[in-house]
């Protein structure tokens, strides 16, 4: 609880001293405001607690689990499922495919009908969804092989790099962005848990080293693909 | 009875997008691994309370924080404040980007204060402090991300207002990680990566989109449609610097008392 608080009250001090001193306007609605402070608060609080007691406790033993099993096709069958189903429910993303949509209607790429644009706004959103599932396959397969991470992101640097060339140029900020929106705040405390858990369950593997890196490559490839789609369609 | 109605949309919101993820887990748990997690009640439970405290958290930024984040981005890219009275006068002369310093700093501190109050960031801080026995603090990590996002963000700011093309920052940013990667202890490569996409989620996102939308239609000559979008790009790249900056920081420090400790027991 008290925690929560200190975690929060940057944020109050910044609006506050802009609402004040910059903009010099009274704060509208004080007792709303105080009523969201402490709903804020109280979230965070829960959130934390039932991250310890749930999502990292089920991502690790299943992570174990798995190790245990030894079957690596369910394990990249699981991965793959978790990647593609967190995303592709994603409230950012499907305003972000939407956004999109509006901007290829605009620059001519499609017809600037509903229907035209719809399609197009899913076609993008299970892209980015499919990118994703492919990411935490490779992700976890890095860390049963123990390749170091940084070729495969500097790789994907790369490929960026030179896609940002050829794509269309309305597509390339949307792109970019769409690295950011696809790890939810569930999604990651689970993939966090599932790689570490992996990579400590199996010999020869530092969870600091093997452990981390899944969401690193879950915000890197969706910039390839909707490049990719943006120069596709 | 609005209160109400919110307080129902956001926990459905929610539940809806835990139900797939609990969908997939419980299927995989059941259907391949035909195990019962040894403490499933408590897990059960602690998902309860992840579901609570998200919406809970949710509905308290979409009551009183975004509307109030997203009236001063208007506000502060607003050209009657940033010009004084004769703002089409001075909008004629095209953009000075000095002029706009309050958009700068304000993009700074909330990018700040945003990122030291995101939940998967915290998530990711624990585990890595959890992992690495305590090595990492969990506030050290939070504060170097928290500074590679306000670092990020404002520069994406400036970016808008003069109007250069987003993907020589991106890529020259990129050249400044490859290099860095090169340098920084192997521990901290794959947390700094990660960190680069955990600190872009539901505090940040919407104020940041905010403000980007708001000095695009405000800024003469922008297009909110090509130069709105990218500000999340720069605060994914930036924490990835910042955190191996820090670590190399830390190396550093205990190299120098290392030396200091040997020094004084050659004395």
């Amino acid at each position: 609880m008290l925690s929560s608080v200190r975690d929060l009250l940057p944020i109050v001090l910044v609006i506050l001293f802009f609402q004040f001193f910059v903009l010099q306007q009274p704060l509208p609605n004080v007792a709303q405001l105080l009523a969201g402070v402490l709903f804020v608060v109280l979230g965070l609080t829960f959130f934390i607690h039932g991250l310890e007691q749930g999502l990292f406790p089920i991502g690790e033993a299943m992570a174990h689990a798995f190790a245990r099993k030894g079957s690596v096709f369910w394990l990249l069958l699981f991965a793959f499922s978790l990647g593609f189903g967190t995303t592709v429910a994603e409230p950012a993303l499907i305003a972000v495919a939407a956004e999109a949509a509006n901007v290829a209607a605009n620059g001519n790429m499609i017809e600037a009908t509903e229907a035209a644009k719809s399609s197009y706004a899913n076609g993008l959103r299970y892209t980015v969804a499919l990118s994703v599932g492919l990411a935490i396959v490779i992700g976890v397969i890095r860390i049963l092989k123990g390749w170091p991470i940084q070729w495969i992101i500097i790789g994907g640097y790369m490929l960026v790099v030179i896609m940002t060339m050829f794509a269309p140029r309305e597509i390339i900020g949307i792109a970019y962005d769409s690295g950011g929106v696809t790890t939810s705040t569930i999604t990651v405390p689970l993939v966090t848990a599932l790689g570490v858990g992996l990579a400590s369950s199996i010999k020869g593997r530092n969870p600091m080293v093997d452990g981390f890196g899944l969401i690193a490559l879950a915000s890197l490839t969706p910039m390839i693909f909707v490049m990719a789609y943006g120069m596709l369609i | 009875m609005d209160i109400l109605n919110e307080t129902l949309d956001v926990t459905l919101s929610t539940i809806k997008d835990v139900l797939p993820i609990a969908a997939i887990i419980f299927g995989f748990q059941f259907a391949v691994i035909r195990k019962k997690p040894a403490n499933l009640g408590q897990i059960l439970i602690g998902f309860i309370w992840v579901v609570i405290g998200l919406s809970l958290f949710l509905l308290g930024l979409e009551w009183c924080l975004f509307p109030l984040g997203r009236l001063m981005a208007e506000q502060l890219t607003d050209p009657t404040f940033i010009h004084g009275a004769n703002a089409t006068i001075e909008m004629a002369k095209g953009v000075n980007w000095q002029d706009y310093y309050w958009v700068y700093w304000f993009a700074f501190l909330i990018g700040f204060s945003t990122t030291i109050a995101e939940p998967s960031l915290m998530a990711v801080a624990i585990k890595a402090n959890e992992v690495s026995g305590g090595a990492i603090g969990i506030w050290g990590l939070r504060i170097a991300v928290a500074i590679g996002v306000a670092v990020g963000i404002s520069l994406g700011c400036y970016r808008i207002v003069v109007g250069d093309p987003i993907h020589w920052y991106i890529i020259t940013g990129y050249i400044i990680v490859v290099i860095q990667t090169s340098f920084a202890p192997k521990l901290i490569i794959p947390l700094a990566y990660d960190s680069g996409g955990v600190t872009t989620s539901t505090v940040t996102v919407p104020l940041v989109a905010a403000l980007g939308l708001g000095l695009s239609e405000t800024v003469p000559g922008r297009n909110p449609l090509i130069d709105g979008f990218g500000l999340i790009a720069f605060a994914s790249l930036f924490p990835i610097i910042s955190v191996m900056t820090y670590a190399q920081l830390s190396e550093a420090r205990a190299k120098i008392s290392n030396r200091k400790i040997a020094a004084k027991a050659d004395q």
